[in-house]
């Protein structure tokens, strides 16, 4: 066996096994401070033209290959790269002497200053900006740019977390599995890796000091990873991907227990093109179509006509299934040019969701009125729900004004503690609720989902948590309004069944994590996955909770994790 | 020195896909153009960085600037181009 050989563990956040070389993106290198200054600035200006153009040139090849969402964010920064104004902003810097990286990192962070205070969508530009930097100084320092290098063999990649711009170029033929030494469960990369059936782990440590073009083998279910595998540890892996795959064969149609209690299967998506997508998968709806998309990234709110058109193609690609609706989710993290209510502290605790909406009822009702059309248009089965509800008086508030337009059915996602403890409560006044795990997981541990080192805090299968989410269903219960889960802890096969015990009626999840979701329902019936929920929530920690409920399932499970 | 004054046909202002669109229809001219708002002081239509900085939006009226061989026809031939709805087409 090789001295290279080695076996590292982390969080396996998308089921699946891969082998492949590995490739390390490289983190992003700053302009050193020791740096020589700049004695010829001529010669000094040239090279700075010269490694530009190299860097628009590499993001042009990029974008060459890149699909319809990367290609003119790529096509963008060639663009900036390429920028006669960037060139001569650099040129002023080096007459004054600064080295030559120093001065290229000078010269864009005073554009980044001027861009981030006209805010919106220039304030977002700045990451582009950030990024052509970071190329650009790379290459003067002799050193491969940073981020995803272009694969031409099929590889697996490691990075200590990964960007949204970063992932937008990965397509599943070259990027076998994801491995990541930082970055969460509920972590962009993760739910990504997830909605592409990309296996991976977060938070594997080690992984970053394995030598680029190493053999590596993973398996996203456990979260294992083998370095240098042997043979026999191939073959082992290989065969539990054969099993899973015969396990996961089995099932097709709606989701139910052994026994036959009706658990359904939904999808979430964000986009009209998601929508697609999975409509042609087997699931029996959505359960959280997030509307930001709409919003984002533009200057003015859309208008009603622009709305009803997108709704139009997404619930006409659903038919008579259900589509749920989260109203739009923005606040302080996730700013929209056209509704800033000012810096906060704390954003995740700030005007969010509902809270915005309460202070801009004009974006809410233009959003209703948009639903209400192409509901009439189409005849939806359409379910419309808001974020971050907390008391009974907002859920009262919301519904009415839903009512008041002449939608059927509303709801509340439960992401607060507040509302889950009183879900009787709040369930009272409208007609269903979802439960949003990732949020409800940060706010019921006080634990920012953003932050990798908490990680442990986050973990779905903390006994709080479980106690959070069957006091949330029990009030549900008593009220007869149906309580689902649409947060990433729905499309975990283990966690599903302790969700179906704690009185869930529906799951909805990336579309690539049904089948096996599927699978382990089919498998268990519902005084099983009850006797699960007790025992989880009886157990002392999140470890203890997960594997007492592994002990308990069926074997043929274990495959599918 | 000609001049142009244009009022942004974009209904989303000269941002994002229009302020490319711009960018690299004044670099083909070859000529050095630049564009201002009222009272702003000019850039050059070359640098997106400096087109987006300008932040100019739907309606609002910008001047464009050239000297020398072809400036009146690079400077006709981009407004009206900025006269079109960029982001609509």
């Amino acid at each position: 066996m090789s001295e290279l050989h080695a076996t590292l563990s982390g969080i396996g956040v998308s089921a699946g096994v891969a082998v492949g070389p590995l490739v390390i993106v490289s983190p992003p290198l700053t302009a050193p401070p020791n740096e020589a200054p700049t004695t010829d600035a001529a010669a000094a200006s040239q090279q700075v033209r010269d490694t530009l153009k190299a860097v628009a040139d590499g993001l042009l090849a990029k974008a060459a290959n890149a699909d319809a969402h990367a290609k003119p964010i790529l096509e963008a920064g060639a663009m900036m790269a390429g920028d006669p104004g960037l060139a001569g902003a650099i040129d002023t810097q080096l007459q004054t002497g600064k080295g030559i990286t120093n001065a290229v990192a000078a010269a864009v962070d005073e554009y980044c200053a001027m861009f981030e205070s006209l805010g919106g969508y220039m304030a977002e530009r700045v990451t582009d900006l950030k990024d052509v930097r970071d190329r650009t100084v790379a290459r003067l320092l002799g050193q491969a740019e940073p981020g995803v290098p272009s694969l031409t063999t099929p590889s697996i990649l490691a990075a200590v977390d990964l960007a949204p711009a970063e992932t937008a170029t990965l397509s599943t033929e070259t990027c076998l599995g994801i491995i990541t030494s930082a970055g969460g469960p509920t972590s962009h990369t993760a739910i990504l890796a997830a909605q592409l059936g990309i296996p991976a782990i977060v938070q594997a440590a080690g992984i970053l000091d394995v030598p680029t073009g190493t053999t590596v083998a993973l398996d996203g279910g456990v979260g294992e990873i083998i370095v240098d595998p042997s043979a026999e540890e191939q073959q082992m892996l290989q065969d539990r991907k054969a099993r899973r795959e015969k396990a996961l064969a089995a099932g097709s149609g709606k989701g139910m227990t052994k026994d036959g209690h009706p658990i359904q299967l939904l999808a979430n998506i964000g986009t009209a093109a998601d929508a697609r997508k999975a409509a042609v998968q087997d699931v029996e709806g959505v359960g959280l179509f997030r509307s930001e998309f709409l919003f984002l990234d533009r200057d003015t709110a859309p208008t009603v006509e622009e709305q009803t058109a997108t709704y139009t193609e997404v619930f006409e690609a659903f038919g008579d299934r259900k589509v749920v609706i989260r109203t739009l989710d923005a606040g302080a993290d996730k700013p929209l040019a056209f509704a800033d209510l000012g810096h906060e502290e704390n954003p995740a605790l700030g005007r969010r969701g509902i809270r915005l909406g309460a202070v801009r009822t004009d974006l809410l009702d233009d959003q209703l009125q948009a639903l209400a059309n192409a509901q009439k248009a189409t005849g939806a089965n359409l379910w419309v729900m808001a974020p971050m509800i907390a008391t009974r008086q907002e859920a009262s508030w919301f519904a009415e004004r839903v009512r008041g337009i002449g939608l059927p059915k509303v709801g509340v996602m439960i992401e607060v503690p507040a509302a889950a403890l009183r879900s009787f409560d709040v369930l009272s006044e409208v007609d269903f609720a979802s439960l949003g795990t990732n949020d409800l997981g940060q706010y019921t541990m006080a634990a920012d989902r953003m932050q990798g080192e908490l990680s442990a805090l986050l973990d779905i299968w903390q006994p709080a948590l479980l106690d959070i989410i069957f006091y949330a269903c029990d009030g549900g219960a008593k009220t007869g309004h149906p309580v689902g889960v649409c947060g990433e802890s729905g499309g975990d096969p283990l966690m599903a069944l302790v969700l179906a015990g704690l009185g869930v009626s529906s799951l909805s999840m990336a579309p690539s994590k049904v089948r096996a979701v599927r699978t382990a329902l089919a498998l268990h019936d519902l005084a099983q996955c009850q006797q699960m929920a007790a025992a989880a929530r009886a157990s002392v920690g999140p470890k203890e909770a997960r594997e007492v409920v592994l002990s308990m399932a069926d074997p043929v499970l274990h495959d599918l994790l | 020195m000609a001049t142009r004054e244009v009022a942004i046909g974009s209904s989303v202002g000269l941002h994002a896909r229009p302020a490319s669109i711009f960018v690299q229809a004044a670099t083909a001219t070859g000529v050095a153009v630049t564009i201002a708002k009222a009272g702003g002081n000019p850039v050059d239509a070359r640098s997106i960085l400096g087109v987006m900085a300008l932040g100019a939006k739907n309606g609002e009226v910008v001047t464009l600037s050239a000297d020398g061989d072809g400036a009146d026809a690079a400077l006709d031939s981009l407004v009206a181009l900025l006269e079109r709805d960029l982001d609509a087409e």
